[in-house]
């Protein structure tokens, strides 16, 4: 019945329970510290960037802030307003949190990858206690699509977290988080689509096996657009800065969480910070061959550390992402909303689509990859995608011209005529 | 009864017990959020249902599809229109309602115990002709790739017919929410 694991078929022993008890609980264990690695992390990084200290007063260079902060939430009065719906308000910060949690169920942590000694590719699997399974929770055929399902229940978590404070501005915030999410999950999948052509496989261990070498990483295999589509729509997933104007102070007070105090509020808190790290694990899984090394030469440089050489690159890997979305915090001013939702609609996606559709020629019409077929593709693809583009562009300065003319008072608005 | 089909039965029953109390809340409930909220439940049940049978895609596209789209839409609708206040269930708008449900609820069960009666000696003679799962296959992905040359290839033409339907249905909608200048009610030589 269960086909996630090799561990699971046939009879149920006890040492394949065991085992998977234990990654249960490691996975689990490795979720909570990271977040709370990254929670300190960011504080730390941007208050480097902000030429400020930082956190300094907790353990060595602050190191327990976050530790000091989670517990004091626990011991903070838990408010409800009195308007506020108290099933869903109780609710809404585990939807939020959980799925951010079990995207790491899916996610390679480590495992033997590579190539074998008559050339064909490791497929991940180790031996634990003469059991053969992954280092990872679980393989399911599905795999990536796991994780578009859970960032798309994400959006409830947010969006009853404002309605059910049953006060305004907590609304409002929900209400824009959940217009954003959804219309960034499309360029999310778009560009996914990208990655899954050249992969031919859903399940991410399988993903991760065909990377072995740097051209085959799909940063590179599905060039360089897919990968900076997916960071930003992720970016935008997660509400981060620049897009994080589902809490803009200066509009919102809070946002979706105004209403939150106490340990409901860490829970956000957590999970947002959960959140950057899944997806920065689910980045390098997708476009950076995971836990496979980067070999310099012929070298790999971490193969001392033996059996976790795999988990330290994959670590060292999402480190540099997460040191990305701080960058990107400390850097990038917010976006206006009209902006925010035409740089979705109107540049990601039809990039990400086009760019799907330049891939699946390539593909089509250049299976060898000989230069002269693939050069025709390309140009043969260029220049139908700029016809597209310039019907594009052409329908939308008429609706812009028609909308002008519709009112009678033309709006204020800058950026309209361009 | 092995581990596999005791396991499979603490599956189904779990996932039994989320897609009725779900559907009981649908219709109990009287804040429309809450409904909805019901309603994902009872999606997710199903696609639990649809693991425990190895159509892993069909359960994936379940969550993205209607727990993570349709049901937000409807979410956003409900907190938008402003009718997310509790309601009275007892008044009756249209009288002829409920006795139409109850005769049509007793049919449907009936006709469902038919169906069950009717067909219980075909399920045990052949057993799962339909899509072939993976551990049958050995092959992780061949539920998708059965999936995928069916809809895409004995089925392309039905396929494409459905885009064209939503193409026109997006269109017709822009068309209806368009604000028009004022003295051109007649929007026709405007389209063209």
């Amino acid at each position: 019945m269960i086909a996630i694991d090799p561990l699971l078929e046939g009879r149920l022993l006890w040492t394949p329970l065991l085992i998977v008890i234990l990654k249960v609980v490691v996975v689990f264990v490795i979720g909570l510290v990271s977040t709370i690695f990254m929670v300190n992390f960011e504080r730390k990084m941007v208050s480097g960037l902000q030429n400020r200290i930082g956190p300094n007063r907790a353990g060595p260079r602050g190191i327990f802030q976050a530790l000091a902060d989670g517990i004091k939430s626990f011991f903070k009065e838990d408010l409800l307003p009195s308007r506020a719906d108290r099933v869903v308000f109780r609710l809404a910060p585990f939807l939020s949190f959980v799925p951010a949690f079990l995207i790491w169920s899916v996610i390679p942590l480590g495992g033997e990858f590579g190539p074998n000694d008559d050339g064909t590719l490791k497929d991940g699997t180790v031996v634990w206690f003469g059991e053969v399974t992954r280092v990872q929770l679980a393989d399911p055929p599905i795999g990536i699509l796991v994780v578009l399902a859970l960032s798309s229940i994400a959006v409830y978590g947010i969006m009853l977290a404002g309605w059910s404070s049953g006060s305004k501005y907590p609304l409002l915030g929900s209400v824009r988080a959940s217009a954003q999410m959804v219309s960034y999950e499309a360029a999310l999948g778009l560009s996914l689509a990208a990655v899954l052509l050249s992969a031919g496989t859903l399940s991410t261990a399988s993903i991760v096996a065909q990377q072995d070498s740097f051209v085959n990483w799909n940063l590179v295999s599905t060039g360089i657009v897919p990968f900076i589509v997916f960071l930003i729509a992720t970016t935008a997933e997660l509400n981060r800065p620049p897009f994080d104007l589902v809490e803009a102070e200066q509009e919102l007070v809070g946002g979706f969480n105004t209403e939150y105090s106490g340990i409901r509020f860490a829970l956000f808190f957590l999970s947002e910070f959960m959140g950057v790290v899944t997806m920065s694990a689910v980045i390098v899984t997708l476009f950076f061959g995971g836990p496979q090394p980067l070999f310099l030469g012929d070298v790999n440089v971490l193969a001392f550390l033996g059996p976790l050489s795999g988990t330290a690159w994959f670590a060292l890997k999402l480190l540099g992402f997460l040191y990305l979305f701080v960058w990107f915090r400390a850097t990038l001013p917010r976006l206006r909303y009209d902006q925010l939702m035409d740089f979705g609609w109107k540049i990601l996606i039809p990039v990400a689509l086009g760019w799907f559709l330049l891939l699946a020629a390539l593909r089509e019409f250049s299976p060898d990859g000989t230069f002269a077929d693939s050069l025709r593709v390309v140009v043969i693809s260029l220049a139908v995608g700029a016809a597209a583009g310039g019907l594009f562009l052409l329908a939308l300065r008429v609706a812009q011209n028609n909308r002008l003319e519709a009112d009678e008072t033309p709006p204020t608005r800058e950026g309209v005529t361009t | 009864m092995n581990d596999a089909t005791f396991l499979e039965y603490v599956v189904f029953f779990a996932a039994a017990v989320m897609i009725l109390g779900g559907a009981v809340g649908v219709v109990a409930f009287r804040n429309p959020v809450h409904a909805a909220l019901g309603l994902v439940l009872t999606l997710f049940g199903v696609a639990v249902q649809f693991v425990a049978m190895e159509a892993h895609f069909l359960a994936a596209v379940q969550i993205i599809v209607y727990a993570g789209a349709i049901v937000v839409l409807f979410l956003f609708v409900i907190m938008l229109l402003g009718v997310d206040r509790s309601i009275d269930l007892s008044i009756e708008p249209l009288n002829v309602q409920r006795p139409l449900a109850a005769i049509m609820s007793v049919g449907l069960l009936a006709l469902i115990g038919a169906a069950i009666v009717q067909s219980r000696d075909a399920l045990e003679i052949n057993p799962g002709t339909g899509v072939d799962t993976a551990t049958a296959t050995g092959d992780n992905d061949a539920n998708i790739n059965q999936l995928a040359t069916n809809l895409f290839g004995d089925h392309v033409f039905a396929f494409q017919l459905t885009s064209v339907l939503l193409i026109v249905a997006v269109v017709g909608t822009v068309l209806m929410t368009r604000k028009w200048p004022k003295g051109a009610e007649e929007p026709v030589e405007d389209v063209a």
